[in-house]
C-alpha cells in the first residue's frame, strides 16, 4: 500500500490541468541515476507489449521497473491514472550531441478527442541538462487543444515555451496532448531521456491526496475580485493563462480545464470564477 | 535565375487586430543567409503585427474570422490570428 505522502495534492492536480505538466527537479538521486544509465548502457530495456499492466511489464527487471517502482513516482502516476496502469509505450531518446537541427513541434499519437480522460507520459532525465544539451522543448498549456501530430510545427516558436534544463533525477510528468519536440543538442555529449506512456484503467476520480480538497476549491465565486490574487488558490489556478494564448481562447480554455476539474472532483457542478455555471443558466 | 528570393514571417497574434499582441512566430529565409528552425527564440522579432509592417513586411494574407460550428463552441485547436508577411531580397545586392 502506498502511503499517501507519495501522492500528489490537490493544487498540483489543478496545476496539472491547467498546464499539462508537472515537474520534480532532482527527484532521483546520483546513485540511482548512475544505476539507470548503466543499465540502459547494458542493454536492460526491455518490456512487455502495449497493453500489459505496468505491474507485470518488466518481468526481468530493469532501471525502468526500478524507476517506475519508486514511491515518489508511483505516487505521482497513481495520483493521475490510478494505481497499475495499463503500459502504452516506452522510448530511451537519445541524441549524440551533434544535431544540426531541432525536432518540429508536436502532440504524440494521433488527434486525440478526448477531454475528460487523459494518458500521461513520464520524462526521465538521468543526466543533468545544460542549455547547450538542449533538453525537450514543450508548450505548457497546449494539452487540451485538439490538432493532429506534427500539424503544429509551423509555431516554429510561442511565448512561453520552456526548454528543459534541469538537474540530474528530474522527473516530467505531461499530459498525452502537450505540445513539445526535441532540442538541439550540440553539446558534444550524449543526452538520454527515458519516456514511458501509461494508460489509466480506472476512472480518474480523487486518486490523489485529497486530504486539502476544500469546499473553498469547489464553490463558485466571482471572477474579477483584484484582491483575490492567491496565486495558491485552486481557482485561480485553474484560470491561470499562458503567454501563448490568444485573447479569447483563454476563457475556452478554462472552460475546458473546468470540464476536466468536475471529472476529476467527481462534481458536475464544481466551477471556478463561475465560468461553466454562467454558461449553463438555462431557465 | 532571378535574383530576388522571398523571406516570409509567420505571425500569430492575440486577437484579430494586426497592432494585438504577437504570441508566436516562424521566419523562413529563401536568401538562405539565415537559418531558423524550432525552438530557436523565445522572443518574438516584432512585438505587433503592425511593428512587421513598419519593419517593411508586406502582408499577404490574414486568417479569416470564422464563427464555431454549432456543437464545436469550445473546441480549441490550432492558433486562430495568424498573419503571413513577405520580403524580397535583393540576392545580388549585397554581393561584393
Amino acid at each position: 500500500m502506498l502511503d499517501k505522502s507519495n501522492l500528489l495534492d490537490t493544487r498540483q492536480i489543478a496545476t496539472f490541468i491547467a498546464r499539462g505538466v508537472l515537474r520534480f527537479d532532482g527527484l532521483m538521486d546520483d546513485a540511482f541515476n548512475q544505476a539507470f544509465l548503466e543499465g540502459y548502457a547494458a542493454g536492460r530495456t526491455e518490456s512487455n507489449p502495449a497493453g500489459t499492466p505496468l505491474s507485470r511489464c518488466f518481468p526481468g527487471g530493469g532501471p525502468a521497473r526500478e524507476l517506475l517502482g519508486m514511491p515518489r513516482v508511483l505516487g505521482i502516476i497513481q495520483s493521475l491514472v490510478g494505481p497499475d496502469p495499463r503500459f502504452d509505450h516506452q522510448a530511451y531518446h537519445v541524441r549524440e550531441g551533434s544535431d544540426e537541427r531541432s525536432q518540429h513541434l508536436h502532440q504524440d499519437a494521433t488527434i486525440d478527442p478526448r477531454r475528460q480522460h487523459f494518458d500521461i507520459q513520464l520524462m526521465y532525465f538521468p543526466q543533468a541538462v545544460t542549455p547547450e544539451m538542449g533538453g525537450t522543448r514543450y508548450v505548457p498549456g497546449t494539452h487540451l487543444r485538439i490538432v493532429s501530430e506534427t500539424s503544429v510545427a509551423r509555431y516554429q516558436n510561442m511565448r512561453g515555451q520552456v526548454h528543459v534544463v534541469c538537474p540530474a533525477g528530474t522527473v516530467i510528468v505531461v499530459h498525452h496532448g502537450i505540445w513539445h519536440g526535441a532540442g538541439c543538442n550540440r553539446s558534444g555529449k550524449r543526452r538520454v531521456m527515458y519516456k514511458v506512456r501509461l494508460n489509466p484503467v480506472v476512472r480518474q476520480c480523487r486518486l490523489w491526496n485529497t486530504d486539502d480538497l476544500d469546499a473553498r476549491a469547489l464553490t463558485p465565486r466571482v471572477a474579477h475580485n483584484p484582491k483575490d490574487r492567491d496565486e495558491t488558490d485552486v481557482q485561480n489556478i485553474l484560470c491561470s493563462s499562458e503567454p501563448w494564448f490568444e485573447d479569447d481562447t483563454r476563457r475556452i480554455e478554462w472552460v475546458n480545464r473546468i470540464q476536466l476539474w468536475r471529472v476529476m472532483v467527481g462534481n458536475p457542478t464544481a466551477d471556478a470564477h463561475y465560468w461553466a455555471t454562467r454558461l449553463e443558466n438555462q431557465p | 535565375m532571378a535574383r530576388w528570393r522571398q523571406q516570409v514571417l509567420i505571425l500569430y497574434l492575440s486577437n484579430s487586430c494586426l497592432d494585438s499582441r504577437v504570441v508566436s512566430w516562424a521566419v523562413y529565409d529563401g536568401t538562405g543567409r539565415e537559418a531558423h528552425m524550432p525552438g530557436d527564440s523565445d522572443q518574438p522579432p516584432y512585438e505587433t503585427g503592425l511593428a512587421a509592417l513598419k519593419d517593411g513586411w508586406r502582408l499577404l494574407q490574414l486568417s479569416q474570422l470564422l464563427p464555431a460550428s454549432a456543437g464545436q463552441e469550445f473546441v480549441v485547436s490550432y492558433q486562430r490570428y495568424e498573419c503571413v508577411f513577405e520580403k524580397l531580397e535583393d540576392t545580388d545586392a549585397r554581393q561584393v
